[in-house]
């Protein structure tokens, strides 16, 4: 029953995942006096690219045809151990959030060598800047897991959160997180979803020789990785899931509430685009000192109980 | 003489069991790589006497971690530091050897010798050369002296493993020698030394001041970093893999550091879990390091050349030296569920626990940026890796010998495989690999560890006194395989969309050749630049001109100052040649002098035996 549950809460949220991109951009063009494009694109995108032919270079070898699938597998695994409305499940004996940041680097590997697999200029500068971003958010994440870690002495991703008022440490963590989730999801400042302009694209220049099914893959785990840092996200500032066996009731209320944070986590993330601008490649780091900072801030906070 | 040569024998302790499967688990695979190797790579009687030479060294690690008895010790380090100078010099014909074994034979000793400095102190304080002996009386040693001991063999045995500021020697070494000598030397050799401190400073002499333990955290920690950033720098393969040692040495020695410091502080537990993480590393690291290096000689004998700028499109000619590279690339980056991960993630949460047990505030935020530094380590890891395969490996070749290159020969790449299967099959048995090391770390630090839990069973690892932390390498590796494969299924199942196979698009720049490429340089930039405090890079330009007008050809080098050799070494070396100018003076070479001077020498030891 539990594992039903289980399962029918990541298929959900498998198909929930591109709507929150979706949402971000309605949100976005509404903020700048556009209508926008319809709330379901993202679900139209990946029809279409599923649907549509696929060109593959010439150059390119077994990595890059195989990258979409591992892609994919890593940012689900890393949903299947994030809380989201259901709690205890039992992929928490898989590993604890230290586990899912070594995930998501798997995933992270493979798609910075498909970026290098085609022989493309642009491939390859992208995965340069993207193990660049990535390495040194890296510590940037740990130190935030570490001062949430302090709460209740546990990296389990559902002891990570503490229930009550939000305390300063978590809040710092959180922000700490939050600017590495702009990051990852590859959003402004840091990166730009909107445009394929060479000097400045990450993402994108990565994934630039994919076409058609793969791309759909592709465009499909990243959504998925953004759903998990959202639900990562509000669970840790707003710690709420339920036992199974609360009735359902319970488990339906819960799941509003999810879908709730994610509304509010997408209007911020929205805001947070359209107010700042892109930064320079070397701004990064200085990005990521003042990520570093907010987790050594937190991590002060949390052991003199603020 | 008859006292020393009754008193020799060899322990078979848990400690030295597991070094010896460490030397056995890297040496099998590198012999059977070896024969193929070998193969029109030398002359037959050279190569037999490669084979020899080998063999000894191997002999020789194996004496070092099973000696009982410090002059044995002493003997069995002397020769594998000797049969290893031999083996980096072996391709005499090349300059770079004989520099790289100079370096090295220098540096050795200079480590052997504060090793011997503080065996002499441990034999004045405890009457003896028998280990077990100096175990029982070096609670007696006065404690400034037990830390004169401890400084002497960590600068001794730091030496060998290569911790900045020491590391000089072993990005010339490793990669001077013939791939499965290096292959031996990263894997097995330098850990001996590892073997060296835990031995010594943790199972004989004891461990009861938290700044030993200190000293080698931050040494350790400081490892990583250079290591890393200096392997993200070269564009030789096997130096980069080199570097990454010095930067896995760090980690290993992370581990050890933290449990000679819980073990100051008391913390029975994670002395023993952060021993374990180090010690697992240790045995990943000979493997996957081992893995690299022999693929990084399969490719040297297949490309003729190390330069990574010169390689590409290796994936498409050599499938298997690619696949096992790509295996231990992943294991190196910690990637799950591979080795690498599992060890890393230990150290992680060995860092986590002290956090939680530490008592004051300072010592909590310095765990946090332990942690911190290694979690850095391991993503530009993971950057230097990328490089490493996705410039030798993918994309178009960059040279004609890349173009023409073959795989290697089934013994080859038997010795590979045995070791990429070892590197799954370490990550993904590990809860079951932890019961026998926490033994092995129970007896080393002697603590009793039968109450004291690691995983809850054979696949699932948990720290005890964490809440509700598990970690599945198995079960993970599972999930990940269930939804790649359901993606794979997906991508099938509605009929194979039309795939064509064309020119690659690069934004509309059609007919690129293998000049538009990114370059290992290009793929290491924004770290170089990120990173120019400390590598000073800078840049040389020129311009070859036909005319005024017309430039015919342009040249561009990017170089980074060796801040090490620069700032350390020249100088010491030039003080040190200097001296020696000095003293050459009272060598006029005058026969009567230099009786004179036994004279005053015999004088001096007779008034030196009189006082002391």
């Amino acid at each position: 029953m539990r594992i039903f549950f289980i399962c029918l809460q990541l298929v959900l949220a498998v198909l929930l995942a591109p709507l929150v991109s979706g949402m971000i951009a309605r949100i976005k063009n509404n903020l700048r006096m556009r209508r926008g494009s319809p709330l379901l694109q993202p679900y139209y995108n990946l029809a279409k690219l599923f649907f549509k032919g696929e060109v593959v270079s010439r150059t390119a070898s077994w990595i890059f045809r195989i990258t979409p699938f591992i892609l994919f597998a890593s940012s689900a695994a890393a949903l299947v151990l994030v809380p989201m409305v259901i709690s205890a499940s039992p992929a928490y004996y898989a590993g604890d959030i230290l586990a899912i940041i070594f995930i998501l680097a798997l995933g992270r590997f493979f798609l910075s060598l498909a970026g290098l697999d085609a022989g493309s200029a642009f491939g390859g500068m992208g995965s340069s800047r993207e193990m660049f971003i990535s390495g040194i958010a890296e510590p940037a994440a740990c130190i935030a897991v570490f001062s949430l870690m302090l709460n209740n002495a546990s990296t389990s991703p559902e002891l990570l959160g503490v229930t009550g008022y939000p305390h300063l440490g978590t809040i710092c963590a959180v922000l700490c997180l939050f600017m590495i989730t702009l990051a990852e999801t590859s959003r402004l400042p840091v990166d730009n979803q909107e445009t394929h302009l060479e000097l400045t694209m990450i993402h994108e220049a990565m994934v630039l020789e994919y076409s058609g099914r793969s791309l759909a893959f592709i465009e499909m785990s990243s959504y998925i990785k953004q759903l998990f840092w959202f639900s990562l996200l509000s669970y840790l500032i707003f710690p709420v899931t339920v036992d199974i066996s609360a009735g359902f009731a319970h488990i339906g209320s819960a799941a509003v509430l999810f879908l709730v944070k994610l509304i509010i986590f997408s209007g911020i993330v929205a805001i947070v685009e359209v107010s700042v601008a892109k930064m320079r490649l070397f701004r990064v780091v200085d990005y990521f000192g003042f990520a570093i900072i907010l987790g050594i801030v937190a991590t002060v906070a949390n052991f003199i109980g603020l | 003489m008859n006292k020393i040569i009754n008193n020799i024998h060899f322990l078979f302790d848990p400690l030295s069991l597991f070094f010896l499967a460490v030397i056995a688990v890297v040496s099998l695979p590198a012999l059977i790589y070896a024969a193929g190797y070998l193969k029109n790579q030398f002359s037959r009687p050279r190569a037999r006497y490669l084979n020899i030479l080998t063999v000894l060294f191997i002999v020789s690690m194996s004496g070092v971690v099973t000696a009982g008895h410090l002059l044995v010790f002493l003997v069995a380090w002397e020769l594998m530091s000797l049969i290893s100078f031999f083996l980096v010099a072996f391709e005499y014909e090349h300059e770079q050897s004989i520099k790289a074994s100079t370096i090295y034979i220098v540096m050795t000793h200079i480590g052997t010798a504060f090793i011997i400095a503080g065996f002499m102190l441990l034999y004045k304080y405890c009457g003896s050369f028998d280990m077990g002996t100096i175990r029982a009386s070096a609670p007696a040693i006065p404690g400034n002296i037990r830390d004169l001991i401890f400084l002497f063999l960590l600068i001794g045995f730091g030496t060998k493993a290569g911790i900045v500021p020491l590391h000089l020697w072993l990005p010339y070494a490793h990669p001077q020698a013939p791939s499965h000598i290096s292959s031996l030397m990263s894997g097995v050799m330098i850990k001996t030394a590892v073997y060296g401190i835990i031995r010594f400073v943790i199972y004989i002499i004891g461990v009861d001041t938290a700044w030993w333990a200190g000293i080698i955290l931050v040494f350790a920690a400081v490892s990583c970093l250079v290591g890393v950033i200096y392997a993200l720098m070269v564009q030789d393969i096997k130096k980069l893999l080199a570097y990454s040692s010095i930067e896995n040495m760090g980690i290993i020695l992370l581990g050890i550091g933290l449990a000679m410091l819980f073990m100051a502080l008391k913390q029975p537990y994670l002395a023993v879990f952060s021993l374990v993480a180090g010690l697992f590393h240790l045995i990943n690291h000979a493997v996957f390091k081992g893995l690299l290096f022999l693929c990084a000689g399969s490719v040297y004998k297949s490309v003729k050349t190390r330069d990574m700028e010169k390689m590409g499109g290796l994936i498409k000619v050599m499938p298997w030296t690619a696949a096992f590279f790509l295996l231990g690339a992943m294991a190196i980056s910690g990637l799950p569920p591979l080795n690498g991960f599992v060890s890393e993630w230990m150290a992680l949460q060995a860092f986590f626990m002290g956090a939680i047990k530490a008592d004051s505030g300072m010592l909590k935020l310095l765990f946090g940026l332990g942690a911190a530094v290694l979690a850095f380590t391991g993503g530009l890891a993971a950057a230097c890796f990328v490089k490493a395969f996705g410039i030798s490996f993918l994309a178009l070749p960059r040279s004609r010998q890349a173009q023409e290159a073959k795989e290697v020969c089934l013994s080859m790449r038997l010795g590979m495989g045995i070791l990429a299967v070892l590197t799954v099959s370490l990550g993904i048995f590990a809860a079951f690999i932890v019961k026998p090391l926490a033994k092995i770390a129970g007896h080393v630090c002697s603590i009793d560890i039968s109450d004291m839990s690691f995983s809850v069973n054979n696949f699932i690892l948990s720290p005890q006194p964490m809440k509700g932390v598990y970690l599945s390498p198995a079960l993970l590796g599972l999930v990940l395989l269930l939804f790649g494969s359901g993606a794979a299924v997906s991508y099938f199942i509605f009929g194979r969309s039309k795939a064509r196979v064309y020119k690659t698009w690069d934004c509309g720049y059609y007919n690129m050749t293998s000049r538009n490429e990114y370059s290992a340089t290009g793929f290491s930039k924004p770290f170089q630049v990120a990173f120019s405090f400390f590598l000073f890079p800078y840049r040389r330009t020129q311009k070859i001109r036909e005319s005024a007008y017309h430039v015919k050809s342009f040249s561009y080098e990017t170089h980074t100052i060796p801040v090490f050799k620069r700032y350390l070494y020249e100088p010491l070396l030039g003080l040190i040649v200097k001296t020696a100018g000095f003293m050459r003076r009272i060598q006029p070479g005058s026969i009567h002098l230099y009786i004179g001077y036994i004279m005053l020498a015999v004088f001096l030891l007779i008034i030196f035996m009189r006082k002391f």
